[in-house]
């Protein structure tokens, strides 16, 4: 697992590799640590995590702004609100 | 991997399966009896990999992030199939036969349920995500397979730990020579306490038949499946969906939420996530209809269980003492993936015959013509056939830790799913949705084993995120 700052209001967690739950489970205590309006590129390759990352930002509230998928590879921006 | 790469791939393996079953038929009729079990096992694949369709997650998404789709997903499927059991148990076609209740199911479904946690996925989710390429997956399903293979014929010191009243009980029940009951753990536990214990249904306890209409319907289906399911949904939606609907339905301040409000949230935790909901679906009528056409060849052929076909096919090896294998008649996971390694060990000089498991229950067949492994098989055909046209395949390394973190879970569902006789899908959604009260039991212990493994998880996750976001 990685979770590093890449610029002001931009972070990165890189959670390829991982089955579920840690996928999900990072993400939410990575965004429980952000600041409102910073952005979290996540990044994973568990595709059932994905399921899991959208409802709970539909939860709380926290906005995905871009999904993307290639070859079993998933990267998401969310941004905290 | 380009598109056109990827479908070539996904109708290869199609065109494998296809091939597999012609050719068997035309050797020989019988084989039709395996390749059903083979293209429901493909459905169930590709049902499980479309919908993500992890029990695992059902309860411990719940706790961890607070996500009631997959609990809910699940709900569906076992409402539909248990609506088509009912039909099928009315008709008196049904292959299924309740197991024996009683606080085993629950520590059972606890150990099975912490070991969910810990492998990252159920055993059925596991062998789709091994069907996605997932190889720590596939450490889990090994895990599963050899802890069972070991558990069920474990003796030596592990006879102290056997109850006196267990060996008494054990004794008397008059098993063959062939099987030692007397030597190992399991062996004591299955004859001398498991076998004794009620077998019920809700049919049963309000006094109907479970093949009657009546106990089909009413007894098994309604109050055994809607009732509780949907009282169990309420409680979902209560704790973990109503508060986001309502925020969004009802800005703060507007006005007070009515029943509509309430219904209408319900109904949008149903559908929520429909990837899950159509595979729900899709699982529970396919279910329903294995059953059905499993029975419809044994009526046709004339016989009880697989093992006659297999004796007539001039396979001997590997069949119970009672000429029997494991043919459930429905989806099942865990006994067929213990039989690989058991007959692998019984071939390298490990008598695994002696045991109640395979010996006297389940046998050993050649994992070539053993039924219920060409549904494993064609499952993981069916989940790598949809990953494959949804651009979600990928071959994934496991790490060093999550690794350990497989065997660990795949141990602790193996020795789980041989207690409570059955997985997430033998001891709980097949049970469940025909009206056997053990499911529930076991559900109830998946829960508590769901809820310490999250507790786990939560305090590992957080003591890795505080370090990385320390150092960010």
């Amino acid at each position: 697992m990685k979770f590093e700052k890449r610029s002001d209001g931009q972070y990165l967690l890189d959670v390829k590799g991982y089955v579920c739950p840690h996928p999900q489970l990072y993400t939410k205590k990575a965004l429980g640590r952000l600041q409102a309006g910073e952005v979290l590129e996540v990044q994973f390759d568990n595709p059932s995590s994905g399921e899991s990352i959208a409802t709970m930002c539909d939860n709380t509230g926290d906005e995905i702004l871009d999904r993307k998928q290639e070859a079993g590879l998933f990267v998401w921006q969310i941004r905290k609100i | 991997m380009s598109e056109a790469k990827r479908k070539f791939w996904a109708f290869a393996i199609v065109a494998v399966l296809v091939l597999v079953s012609a050719g068997t038929y035309l050797y020989h009729e019988y084989y039709l009896y395996l390749s059903v079990y083979l293209w429901f096992g493909v459905v169930y694949g590709m049902c499980l990999q479309y919908g993500r369709f992890c029990f695992s997650s059902a309860f411990r998404d719940l706790f961890a992030v607070g996500v009631p789709r997959m609990a809910v997903g699940i709900m569906i499927a076992i409402a539909l199939f248990g609506l088509v059991g009912a039909f099928v148990s009315a008709t008196g076609l049904s292959t299924f036969h309740s197991a024996p209740t009683s606080l085993h199911a629950v520590i059972a479904g606890f150990i099975f349920g912490v070991g969910m946690c810990f492998a990252g996925g159920c055993a059925s989710g596991s062998m789709y995500k091994t069907g996605e390429g997932n190889m720590n997956a596939a450490i889990v399903i090994l895990s599963i397979s050899i802890t069972q293979a070991i558990f069920v014929d474990v003796g030596g010191w592990t006879n102290s730990l056997v109850p006196e009243a267990w060996k008494a009980s054990a004794a008397a029940k008059g098993l063959p020579a062939s099987i030692t009951v007397s030597d190992g753990w399991v062996d004591q536990y299955l004859a001398g306490y498991i076998w004794d214990q009620p077998v019920l249904s809700f049919a049963s306890m309000l006094g109907w038949t479970d093949h009657s209409v009546a106990g089909a319907f009413v007894g098994n289906f309604l109050l055994g499946v809607v009732l509780p399911g949907a009282l169990l949904l309420v409680v979902v939606y209560l704790f973990w969906s109503r508060r986001a609907f309502m925020r969004k339905r009802l800005p703060a301040g507007t006005r007070a939420a009515g029943w509509r409000d309430e219904l209408a949230g319900y109904g949008a935790m149903i559908v929520a996530s429909k990837r899950t909901a159509i595979a729900g679906l899709a699982l529970g009528i396919a279910a329903g209809l294995h059953m059905y056409a499993i029975q419809g060849l044994r009526v046709k052929y004339g016989v009880k269980n697989a093992g006659t076909l297999l004796e007539r096919l001039g396979f001997d090896f590997g069949l119970s003492v009672n000429g029997t294998v494991f043919d459930p008649g429905y989806w099942y996971v865990t006994t067929q993936e213990a039989q690989w390694v058991g007959w692998v060990m019984h071939k390298l000089g490990w008598n695994q015959m002696d045991n109640i498991f395979f010996g006297f229950n389940n046998g050993i067949p050649n994992p070539l013509i053993n039924p219920a492994d060409w549904m494993s098989i064609s499952l993981f055909g069916g989940a790598a056939i949809m990953a494959l046209l949804h651009n979600e395949f990928k071959f994934k390394k496991p790490t060093l830790e999550t690794a350990v973190w497989a065997i660990i879970g795949g141990a602790l569902m193996g020795i789980g799913s041989r207690l409570g006789l059955g997985c997430n899908v033998g001891a709980f959604f097949v049970r469940v949705s025909q009206g056997d009260p053990s499911g529930w039991l076991f559900g109830l212990g998946m829960v508590g084993g769901a809820y310490i493994g999250v507790k786990f998880f939560n305090w590992w996750t957080e003591r890795r995120m505080a370090r990385e976001f320390a150092a960010s």
